[in-house]
């Protein structure tokens, strides 16, 4: 490489190339054509697939970033190539994923002028992205390419966004490259201070009735071994938000369900019993505290975590414990006693035997004959032994599925947790697929939500990606239409679709599927489908005005959850 | 219910072309009224200072303090109350050179106000003061009946008493490389 100038464009691949990038997603166009055309050219160590809209080519990657553990990147050109990505990026920034994403610019010259297809995708993305930056000349590329990905994988991830002008695809420059190791204004690993440590075990090895709520950090930290060692050796029963599931195995004695608004019934009201609560990598999202006065207020509260900035964002906390939970966790393991709270534990049991009586048995053995979204899960856990990787979308079928699907390993529940992005399953899940081939992927999708990127069938048919996809079709916008139901009187305003024939548009991109109406064909179908070494749409027609309880009504205390 | 009060929020920060955006678009986001601000170099080569007054909760600039030191290119903020720091601010005001001739009060209240001319020419004359909000807006009613041609006040700049140690900051991380 020494003393050959190269173009910028070229950097660009090279610059991937250097941190280990092996697979992209993007739309090509106008302003990012050099690229591309390197694309072509190293195609044989890069590989770059066409989605069909550059949201499916962000929440593509985005998916592959989630069960891979990797950066995913993600490019597209100007304009409306880069606005195309925003919500994935909003998506990305809110849930912590770690992606590069890249953008074609007009040409310097040209910045300001409303040239063709200029945006302002800086100023458009600043507030959702962790980091980005705007490269007009080649000799900025390789620096740039290093900070944005040690800023996108480092501390508490996020996405950052590199837009490039085309005179700097172009432009020829001498190509060194060398990997960012610090940025003086910017921490991401807090060090871990001794007094937390100390006061964390001093109020754990006191507490009579302590609860761990964990989220996705335990995963974003590779924290999994870690904290179970935690939780076997203090005994402490532990609860997830709907990021952290799978951090844990779903048939771990301890594990004793998701909290939140549509969470298990004994974590929730238990949540405001306990007298030690410790936060694990959550952020004490709104749909998880409902009303935050009430929230844990009778409990000490101690909150491990990566960024400071969320330390007493939402709930005041008595220690928190700054720092990398890989670390702290071991720490903490160390200082505190091997213990067990049968009694504790018991009341958990005790309110899984009601919600059992009153909501999951009629879920997942209903008396009527329409199916159910629960035993559509239940199926599939049978047919993939609880071993997949479980992609949804938003809405009534996503808890459902986060309720109901059963977890072996980590990193295998992947959802759109903090934006609800309808519309991200789809395409997530060939993301997700290509990030961990060796894995059964299962997309669980509404009807909704499926038509949002319903396109990305095309990139699945093209590069013949094995996911499964099942949509759990109830003709309506399932969970707005609940909401219509409990807290407007039945005004299903705008909530009832007339759909499709979804096999027929599975089958007008050449996959195989078929649809289910009757409980008898469900199970033979799953089996099909997950038999199929082929990509498959099976379309589950379940009940149309089914709701999802258990649920805290928006607002109110956790304690307060409705079973019916 | 927790009081809102004036605090002056110090963002050190690197030279970077958007940065400006990005914090603003952190009070925007929680809708908070910025009361003023300003930028400039600090004591240290290529570090900036933005200095942000806003009227809020303590729990609230502690919480906005913490977004924005999580952005990538601040280097610390810090946040103080007015009695924690030594501010001022600037004013300017023109006026027409008639008004200095006609009305003796004016030069009066000049020189009352400890303000400074920093101009006169035949048509107009300009008036500097440097000072707290109070004593640039009594001027500004003092001036305003013989009719100001155009009035113009700084942001707040402020130095705080307590050290802030951004060198030794930035030297720490000089040294662990």
């Amino acid at each position: 490489m020494k003393n050959k100038k190269i173009s910028g464009a070229e950097a660009v691949v090279h610059s991937l190339l250097n941190e280990g990038v092996d697979l992209i997603w993007g739309y090509p166009g106008g302003a990012i054509m050099p690229v591309y055309d390197e694309f072509y050219k190293f195609q044989d160590k890069l590989q770059h697939i066409l989605a069909r809209h550059e949201q499916g080519a962000i929440h593509a990657a985005q998916g592959y970033a989630r069960s891979s553990g990797k950066v995913g990147v993600a490019i597209a050109t100007s304009g409306p190539g880069a606005t195309n990505l925003v919500t994935g990026i909003a998506d990305a920034q809110i849930d912590s994923t770690p992606i590069v994403c890249i953008t074609g610019q007009v040409p310097s010259h040209l910045l300001g002028s409303d040239a063709f297809q200029e945006t302002d995708i800086i100023g458009i993305s600043m507030p959702v992205t962790k980091w980005n930056y705007q490269i007009t000349k080649a000799s900025e590329i390789p620096e740039i390419f290093a900070k944005a990905f040690y800023i996108a994988k480092s501390g508490r991830p996020g996405p950052v966004l590199i837009d490039i002008t085309k005179d700097a695809q172009f432009e020829l420059f001498d190509f060194k490259y060398s990997k960012c190791k610090g940025i003086r204004s910017y921490n991401p690993l807090p060090t871990i201070s001794d007094d937390s440590i100390d006061n964390a075990a001093k109020l754990i090895n006191n507490a009579k009735k302590p609860l761990i709520v964990w989220g996705q950090g335990v995963i974003l930290g590779n924290a999994e071994k870690e904290f179970k060692d935690f939780v076997e050796k203090s005994g402490i029963p532990a609860a997830w938000t709907i990021l952290g599931l799978s951090a844990l195995p779903t048939s771990h004695n301890l594990n004793v369900g998701m909290v939140g608004m549509h969470g298990n019934y004994g974590p929730n009201i238990l949540t405001n019993k306990c007298d030690l609560l410790i936060a694990i990598g959550m952020r004490f999202d709104d749909r998880v505290t409902g009303d935050p006065k009430t929230y844990a207020s009778q409990a000490k509260i101690i909150h491990l975590e990566i960024d400071p900035a969320e330390i007493n964002k939402n709930i005041i906390t008595d220690v928190p414990v700054i720092g990398d939970c890989k670390e702290s966790l071991k720490l903490i393991t160390k200082k505190i006693e091997k213990k067990s709270h049968s009694k504790w534990i018991s009341k958990f049991d005790d309110l899984m035997k009601i919600e059992f009586e009153k909501v999951i048995k009629t879920d997942l053995n209903p008396s009527k004959d329409g199916l159910t979204m629960g035993e559509s899960i239940i199926a599939i856990n049978e047919y993939t032994d609880g071993d997949a990787i479980i992609v949804t979308d938003v809405g009534q079928h996503q808890m459902v599925a986060c309720r109901y699907a059963n977890f072996v390993k980590s990193k295998s529940n992947i959802t759109s947790g903090g934006l609800g992005t309808m519309g991200f399953a789809l395409p997530a899940a060939m993301g997700a697929k290509m990030g961990a081939l060796n894995r059964e992927v299962v997309a669980v999708i509404g009807d909704g939500g499926y038509q949002m990127t319903i396109q990305e069938l095309g990139t699945i048919f093209q590069l013949q990606i094995p996911v499964k996809i099942v949509i759990l079709n109830n003709d309506f916008l399932g969970m707005v239409r609940q909401w219509q139901q409990l807290f407007f009187d039945k005004r299903y305003a705008s909530t009832e679709m007339v759909n499709p024939d979804f096999v027929a548009i599975a089958k007008g991109y050449y996959l195989d599927s078929e649809r289910v109406k009757d409980r008898k064909d469900l199970k033979p179908a799953v089996e099909r489908m997950i038999k199929s070494k082929k990509p498959y749409v099976l379309e589950i027609c379940v009940e149309k005005e089914n709701n999802v309880f258990p649920m805290i009504p928006s607002g109110a205390s956790v304690s307060d959850i409705r079973l019916n | 219910m927790e009081k809102k009060i004036n605090y002056t929020i110090s963002v050190y920060t690197e030279n970077n072309v958007g940065l400006l955006h990005r914090l603003s678009a952190i009070f925007l986001k929680r809708h908070i009224n910025i009361e003023s601000f300003t930028t400039s170099e600090c004591e240290i080569k290529d570090v900036f200072r933005f200095i942000i007054v806003v009227k809020m909760t303590k729990s609230g600039v502690e919480k906005v303090s913490k977004q924005i030191e999580k952005q990538v290119e601040v280097i610390r903020v810090f946040f103080h109350t007015d009695s924690e720091t030594i501010f001022q601010e600037s004013a300017l005001y023109k006026m027409k050179s008639s008004a200095l001739f006609e009305e003796r009060h004016i030069q009066n209240i000049i020189k009352e106000s400890n303000a400074r001319i920093v101009t006169v020419n035949p048509d107009y004359f300009v008036i500097e003061k440097t000072g707290f909000r109070d004593d640039t807006e009594k001027l500004y009613n003092d001036l305003k009946k013989y009719g100001l041609l155009q009035f113009t006040r700084s942001g707040r700049i402020a130095v705080s008493k307590q050290k802030m140690g951004i060198s030794e900051i930035l030297n720490t991380f000089k040294n662990q490389k």
